[in-house]
């Protein structure tokens, strides 16, 4: 395995089968979908009585006059429910992963801007080959090409290497992988960054502070993604490392090699988890099959959590989706907690007195959230960081790049609501994103800095 | 130039917008998906207007300069109606999204009304329709330099800000009184609505004569916000309430058919 093996070499290798890893995970999977399933049979009840006062259509008021709280009217209600919820929900979720991915974004851009090492031209990696110095474009559309064709080979290679690794059972290997790339990403990069910050405000950090303080944000970090940790403070971290990493791609990658590989990463994305013998597909059915989450260091979790002042139930609730949320990380807790959690929770939902539902009613619900792969995050600030430092200094392809991501997972979101299975979270928005930077930079931006000399508005 | 230009021209393009994105939609995840949509249709309005400018831009006499001020002209106002137009087809998404979340929702009323739906969609296309116009020079002010220094106007800044600012605000009650036009079917109120844009992007053509640009817009504006204030429905009276703080309890009636016997499963 390349990073156990060539601790050497250039150190972006563990990040490179990292970010397969985490593109693998790009689909919020199983957990939005059993989050659905588990509250939708937990709320089923509760919502029951709010349903027969409910006009709906008039087949569901046929069924209602049939019984109070007959068969039929609890199958359609049922449908109802997951449609409402799946609504409900969705718009929150929606929110709940924009706010994330615009401070990875933010992180990304700002240092872009300001930090002048990430836009230095100093080599290459080893999964890019090819220079781009050629005088010519014939030349250079090729080198690129070769470039992406070789980068994604690697990462096909790795995934499928990961999917191997996860049927025949080795998980300790894969533990042991993640835990020395987030060790890499922690530390070592973390300590360039930090190096490039201060160099570029001319800060004067002596060693032992320099060690103190990566050292405790290393060491919390691992503990915190690994582990078990507070869950804003996970995600920061997560937050973090996937803006490190972008910067990595940003920095290494070629111009065009790095447009062709993100449109080459969402295309292989699309299929990988599509189609039925693409190896994302066969990780997340297995996963589901044998009941545990995947990878979760490596997933960024928004799980939301309302319990609401409940006596006795309340405190047994509460520990349950206490260490379901918390022990995420923790992969042995996860066979458990998922059916446990579901249990308990259907459990202390069916002695709830059926109150009339008003705007203030106690009631518990808890929900595990979106999940959306870490990958994703790093493409998605690559492509708006690459807008940033390339654009010309231009602000506005950024900001058009930013809105076309989000349009573009907001869509994404909204097809998983309506087909429920895990779908690629990149080729909608790479696909906007990069038709907004290639239009914005060639078409709008001297249509608007026209504008602006003249200072004339539109 | 410097860090108080910026921050004061900042302040002045984006405050008002500000202030009304943090009190009014960012606690509404509904408003925000709103607000992202509405800033990614115009967009891809610009997208297309600076697509038409540029073809003719190339098929032109680039020498002739006042061939290409004309051009720049006839892309501005391509640009406008393209703006308006895809107004219209974000209101006939919206209604459509109305409709689809009135069905889905429990009680047949869907979480977010029209008329919010209206208010945030032109707050969205006035927040980045002035983001566009105003970021770069913004970013701009922050460098040394001397503003005006081969003789033009020395306030450009400042008046960018205050254009910023008058066209937010505009898009804003354009955004209002549009949807309403569309709902009430008024298209003469659509016409005057376009109209209005073409005039408020005609009068900064007029710059740097300030005086004949700014004062007219800053007056377009003030007109345009009472006349979306008196489309929404507000009047003189609830101005009055409002700002007396009265109570108003007639309204909580208990709703009888929403208690009912718990249900035993």
């Amino acid at each position: 395995m390349i990073t156990f093996m060539n601790n050497s070499d250039s150190e972006e290798e563990p990040c490179n089968e990292r970010t397969s890893l985490m593109s693998a995970e790009s689909p919020p999977v199983p957990s939005y979908q059993d989050s659905l399933q588990a509250s939708e049979a937990g709320e089923v009840q509760a919502h029951r009585k709010r349903r027969t006062g409910s006009s709906r259509g008039p087949s569901n008021t046929a069924d209602g006059d049939v019984s109070d709280m007959g068969v039929p009217v609890r199958e359609s209600t049922a449908e109802n429910e997951e449609e409402e919820l799946t609504l409900k929900y969705g718009a929150k979720h929606v929110i709940m992963l924009f706010v994330p991915v615009t401070l990875c974004m933010i992180v990304v851009v700002a240092t872009i801007k300001s930090v002048r090492f990430y836009t230095e031209k100093n080599g290459q990696l080893i999964y890019t080959p090819f220079s781009e110095d050629t005088p010519s474009v014939g030349q250079r559309l090729l080198n690129s090409v070769l470039n992406t064709i070789i980068m994604i080979s690697v990462i096909v290679v790795m995934t499928v290497f990961l999917v191997l690794l996860y049927k025949y059972r080795c998980y300790k290997f894969i533990h042991g992988w993640l835990i020395l790339s987030s060790l890499m990403l922690l530390f070592l990069f973390t300590y360039i960054y930090l190096g490039e910050v201060l160099k570029t405000y001319n800060v004067a950090m002596d060693y032992p502070t320099l060690f103190l303080v990566i050292w405790n944000f290393g060491a919390v970090g691992m503990i915190c993604i690994h582990w078990k940790g507070p869950l804003q403070l996970q995600q920061a971290y997560l937050i973090m490392i996937s803006a490190l990493m972008a910067l990595v791609f940003i920095k290494y990658l070629p111009e065009w090699s790095a447009w062709v590989i993100l449109g080459a990463i969402s295309i292989y994305d699309l299929m990988a988890v599509l189609c039925p013998k693409g190896p994302l597909r066969m990780l997340v059915e297995t996963a589901q099959e044998r009941n545990e989450p995947i990878f979760p260091a490596l997933i960024y979790s928004s799980a939301m959590i309302w319990t609401v002042g409940m006596a006795k139930p309340d405190t047994a609730a509460r520990g349950s989706s206490h260490q379901t949320w918390d022990a995420a990380e923790d992969r042995r807790e996860n066979h458990r907690s998922p059916s446990h959690a579901d249990s308990q929770m259907s459990e202390t939902r069916s002695p709830i007195p059926t109150r009339p539902i008003t705007s203030f009613e106690e009631e518990e619900s808890k929900e595990r959230g979106v999940k959306l792969g870490l990958g994703d995050f790093i493409f998605y600030s690559v492509l708006v960081g690459k807008a940033a430092a390339t654009a010309s200094g231009d602000w506005n392809t950024t900001l058009a790049c930013f809105v076309a991501i989000l349009i573009g997972l907001c869509l994404t979101l909204l097809l998983l609501a309506v087909f429920k299975k895990a779908l690629p979270a990149l080729p909608i928005s790479i696909t906007f994103g990069l038709v907004f930077y290639f239009s914005t930079d060639n078409l709008v931006r001297p249509f608007m800095d026209t504008l602006a000399s003249h200072q004339l508005y539109i | 130039m410097g860090a108080a230009v910026f921050f004061g021209c900042a302040g002045i393009a984006f405050g008002p917008a500000l202030a009304l994105f943090v009190l009014t939609v960012a606690a509404e995840p509904l408003r925000v998906i709103v607000l992202v949509a509405g800033a990614f249709f115009w967009l891809v309005s610009l997208l297309l207007a600076s697509l038409i400018w540029f073809v003719s831009v190339h098929l032109s006499d680039r020498e002739d300069s006042k061939l290409q001020y004309g051009l720049l002209v006839f892309g501005a106002a391509v640009s406008v109606l393209l703006q308006e137009a895809f107004r219209f087809a974000y209101f006939k998404l919206l209604k459509k999204a109305d409709e689809g979340l009135a069905m889905i929702s429990e009680d047949g009323r869907s979480p977010i009304s029209l008329r919010q739906m209206a208010y945030v969609s032109g707050l969205s296309f006035g927040i980045i329709s002035g983001v566009f116009s105003v970021i770069n020079i913004l970013a701009d002010s922050i460098g040394p330099g001397i503003v005006g220094i081969h003789g033009d106007s020395p306030y450009y800044f400042i008046t960018s800000a205050f254009l910023t600012m008058a066209l937010v605000l505009l898009h804003t009650f354009w955004g209002v009184i549009f949807f309403d036009a569309c709902e009430k079917q008024r298209y003469w109120c659509l016409g005057l609505v376009v109209a209005s844009h073409l005039l408020a992007s005609g009068l900064t053509f007029l710059n740097p004569w300030y005086e004949a640009s700014l004062v007219p817009i800053f007056i377009l504006t003030f007109l345009t916000g009472l006349w979306a204030f008196l489309t929404a429905g507000g009047s003189f009276r609830n101005v009055l309430k409002c700002l007396s703080c009265e109570q108003e309890d007639a309204s909580r009636v208990m709703l009888y058919s929403a208690l009912q016997v718990p249900f035993e499963d």
